[in-house]
């Protein structure tokens, strides 16, 4: 008998009216929609302060004594720091058109969730110490205490955003919730309270060079497998140099792409577009991580992380940098890295050594996006392409929040999708480009004790989605994300199952055509094409 | 609901002060005299101050939010505006921001029926509020015939603009129409939309209700019980000229309209009101998207302390050795 299916997902979205008082800090922690607390050995190695052994449902935080005049203090310094902090927290009108824009409001339906009531949360607290009508007038001026209960709410609201910026694109005034979420986080970090799967990756990061704390020699056992593997497909040797001084480039990827899958196959992908281009590269062991989770914590911790990139550049005697396929990566390179860590007067400005073009748009901090350097290499048709060889597929692409609001990264990886595969279709147009709709898991979200609140979060992106496989047949999600490539599958597996993801790289590998390989009867996942399938 | 019924109640308390201000010694030329020049006075050092306060904060990072398409490589279209290159088309993105209201133009409408995501059109917001500052400019404008001598040459053509459509006598003038309507759109969403009822402040209430006293005691002034328009601006110039004259028996009307006005400028410079400011000064909106090509500085740029290579060469020499990975301390040795 065949089995009753029913569709009735376990997650149920309704957006009702909400109830009760927002200035009410009590938070209810349900299981599946928080972060573990970090562990006292991550916050060792990195030098953070208040290590200990606590989580987030525990009674007594054990916070530091000071603990208010820590956050207080902290406040006072970043609003001297930022203007972004100063001027956000004045201007708001709260006119509201943000508050239908939040992934996590649309999947939750908690009305703290609104990009402005996630602003008042810290407001509020601004008001009540920082201006004249929140003291005189308290909460009739929308001024709130800083309790113990408000710490709680920071906590999970401001881990409850994944620093998307969608909301900050319909904002008249530009108030971007990313930056208030990057400051709460910050300023929680000064007295200890910060999520685990944040501060172990950045740990690992710190001391061993990458998120899982791969050690060099298993880096290279790692990169020693993709090139079995590659001999296996192509029959050709694809060498993956490391640390290999000289070399004209730094190629620098989030890690995920040697150590998870379906990253894994777009790891494949970019070694054999260097391979076929004949690429003088590196990668490095020391600078093994693209991704970098201080952004998640803290612009100190940021930095720290990504000081590695320069300096190994400068080690290494490349003349620039390639960077792969990552999101928050990209974030960091493109609007933090030359000036935390520059000037990087020691390289050159990038010249792609195929096409001659130089990259004048990435002049000063000398680091190229490997969707640039490929729609570049296609645009002067430097290589050879089979899209045939992804017909199985039907392709539509999913906008990483930060190459799209924090870049404009649009149309490159478009370009580069159109000539590799021969079935292509776009989501709404409101929810692609800038209006993407987050992954629902990014900034240190994408753990699973967290996983509800993820599936809730990625609920509109999944949606659009399951418009485009209903209306034509689409079953491959492609972005350009090591966030989104870790967590979408799970998403489309709960929401839209039958729709896979994959990098764009990994699609340009699956149509490559080089030089001197064996002919292809598999794909990058060693499946059937879909032409020997149907000979099949 | 309490800030609702507190704004109101406040902005009532203040109507009905002007009101029976007459009746009380020395009324007349507190709200006629005092309040206008210590209302002008904080109004001007207010923004001032304000502006300087965030003008003077450093911007550490460059971190425009981008709509558009970015400058890579030159046979890609870019969208100039939305994702600006350089400072001119900054610039460009701010004036379009002040003037059209960029931004709340794209606002949509997102909401869940039966489980499934529904997108939807949503303009109401942006051109109520585009209504609302533009009439509100060109009524600002208008009253400039009051207290300037002789009458800017933009006013008079301002005025019969304003009145084309020749209703009643005096002409109805189309903004004194179109900022009431406006203001009774947006207070009315603020009490019909829960989301925005549950997170609406004494502030966003009090904000509407002035303006929408001022407005209706203005439009009283002019068709209800019209005022001696002649007297006003023989009053309104001696203000502006500093030789101020306490006019004998001034209107009820005229007293409420001034009070109002006077409170909303003293209030403006420490209110919501100031939210102008975000839009000139806004990093996300103000900056060029170039911050690839162009090193931004951070005029705080804090060292931290890093993993320098040497150091994480040192511990992880036996794991590079036994990868056959080259090591800058073996070429030293060598």
């Amino acid at each position: 008998m065949r089995p009753t299916v029913s569709d009735k997902p376990v997650i149920d979205i309704e957006l009702n009216a909400p109830k009760g008082d927002w200035r009410d800090a009590h938070v209810e922690l349900r299981r599946g929609t928080f972060s573990n607390a970090s562990l006292p050995k991550d916050l060792i190695a990195l030098g953070l302060p208040n290590p200990r052994k606590w989580q987030p449902t525990d009674l007594d935080w054990q916070l530091p004594a000071d603990w208010k005049g820590i956050l207080l203090r902290g406040m006072q310094e970043r609003l001297a720091k930022y203007r972004s902090f100063r001027l956000f927290m004045d201007v708001c009108v709260r006119c509201g058109a943000c508050a239908d824009k939040c992934h996590f409001y649309l999947g939750s339906g908690d009305p703290k969730n609104m990009p402005f009531a996630r602003a008042e949360l810290i407001r509020s607290v601004y008001r009540r110490y920082f201006t004249l009508s929140g003291r005189l007038f308290g909460s009739l001026a929308g001024a709130r205490e800083l309790t113990e209960d408000v710490v709680k709410e920071w906590f999970y609201y401001f881990y409850q955003c994944t620093e998307c910026r969608r909301c900050s694109i319909y904002c008249p005034f530009g108030i971007d919730t990313a930056e208030i979420t990057m400051i709460v986080r910050e300023l929680l970090s000064l007295i200890g309270v910060s999520t685990h799967w944040v501060t172990e990756p950045a740990a690992n990061c710190y001391r061993v060079g990458n998120h899982l704390g791969i050690a060099p020699h298993a880096f290279k056992d790692a990169l020693d497998f993709a090139r079995d593997e590659l001999r296996e497909l192509t029959g050709l040797d694809v060498e993956i140099p490391i640390s290999r001084k000289g070399a004209e480039i730094l190629f620098v990827m989030p890690s995920a792409d040697y150590f998870a899958t379906p990253h894994y196959y777009t790891l494949l992908g970019y070694m054999m577009l260097f391979h076929e281009i004949g690429l003088d590269f590196t990668v490095s062991a020391y600078a093994s991580e693209g991704g970098n989770f201080g952004l998640f914590h803290s612009n100190d911790l940021m930095k720290r992380l990504n000081a590695k990139i320069y300096e190994e550049a400068k080690r290494l005697g490349v003349k620039w940098i390639l960077g792969g396929e990552c999101g928050h990566m990209w974030r960091v390179l493109h609007q933090y890295m030359d000036t935390m860590n520059g000037p990087a007067d020691f390289l050159e400005v990038p010249v792609s050594p195929l096409t001659g073009t130089r990259f004048g748009n990435a002049a000063s901090t000398k680091m190229v996006h490997i969707c640039e350097f490929t729609a570049d290499l296609l645009y002067h048709e430097k290589i050879k392409l089979d899209p045939s060889r992804n017909d199985e597929y039907v392709v539509t692409y999913h906008d990483s929040c930060n190459p799209a609001r924090a870049m404009g990264l649009l149309e490159e990886p478009r370009y580069v999708l159109k000539r590799t595969c021969n079935h292509f279709h776009e989501m709404p147009a409101k929810t692609i480009r800038e209006f993407t709709f987050c992954c629902g898991s990014g900034a240190g979200l994408g753990n699973t004790e967290n996983l509800e609140m993820r599936l809730r979060g990625g609920f509109p992106r999944a949606e659009a989605v399951r418009h485009v496989r209903e209306a034509h047949g689409v079953n491959l999600l492609a972005c350009i994300c090591a966030i989104d490539k870790a967590t979408l599958p799970t998403l489309m597996d709960y929401w839209v199952s039958g729709v896979q993801v994959a990098g764009v790289h990994e699609l340009l590998g699956n149509a490559l055509v080089m030089k001197g390989a064996k002919e292809r009867t598999t794909n990058l996942r060693g499946e059937p094409l879909a032409k020997e399938a149907a000979n099949a | 609901m309490k800030a609702l019924i507190a704004a109101a109640a406040a902005v009532v308390f203040l109507a009905m002060a002007g009101a029976s201000a007459g009746a009380v010694p020395g009324g007349t030329a507190a709200i006629t005299v005092v309040l206008p020049y210590f209302a002008f006075l904080t109004l001007s050092v207010g923004i001032a101050w304000r502006v300087w306060w965030w003008a003077a904060s450093p911007v550490p990072y460059r971190i425009p939010t981008t709509c558009g398409q970015q400058r890579s490589l030159p046979w890609i279209r870019t969208a100039p505006i939305d994702n600006p290159d350089n400072r001119v088309m900054a610039a460009i993105r701010v004036a379009i921001e002040a003037l059209v209201f960029r931004s709340l133009l794209r606002n949509s409408r997102t909401h869940v029926a039966a489980g499934r995501l529904v997108l939807s059109e949503a303009r109401l917001l942006w051109l109520a509020s585009l209504v609302l500052h533009w009439s509100l400019l060109v009524i600002l404008l208008r009253h400039l015939r009051f207290v300037l001598l002789p009458t800017p040459f933009f006013v008079p053509p301002l005025d019969a603009l304003d009145g084309f459509l020749r209703i009643g006598a005096p002409a109805l003038l189309i903004t004194d129409v179109l900022v009431v309507v406006a203001l009774i759109y947006l207070l009315g969403r603020r009490l019909v939309n829960p989301l925005l009822r549950y997170m609406s402040l004494f502030t966003d209430y009090f904000a509407l209700l002035l303006l929408l006293g001022i407005a209706v005691s203005g439009i009283a002034m002019r068709y209800v019980a019209p005022v001696n328009i002649v007297a006003v601006k023989e009053f309104a110039l001696a203000l502006t000229a500093f030789h101020p004259v306490v006019p004998a028996a001034p209107s009820a009307l005229l007293l409420v309209h001034l009070l109002l006005v006077s409170t909303l400028a003293i209030y403006l410079p420490f209110s919501k009101l100031m939210h102008f400011g975000g839009v000139f000064l806004s990093p996300t909106r103000n900056l060029a998207n170039n911050s690839r090509r162009v090193r931004h500085i951070n005029p705080w740029n804090s060292p931290v302390p890093t993993n320098t290579y040497a150091e994480w060469e040192a511990t992880n020499a036996d794991k590079l050795k036994l990868a056959g990975l080259p090591l800058d301390e073996a070429d030293r040795v060598r």
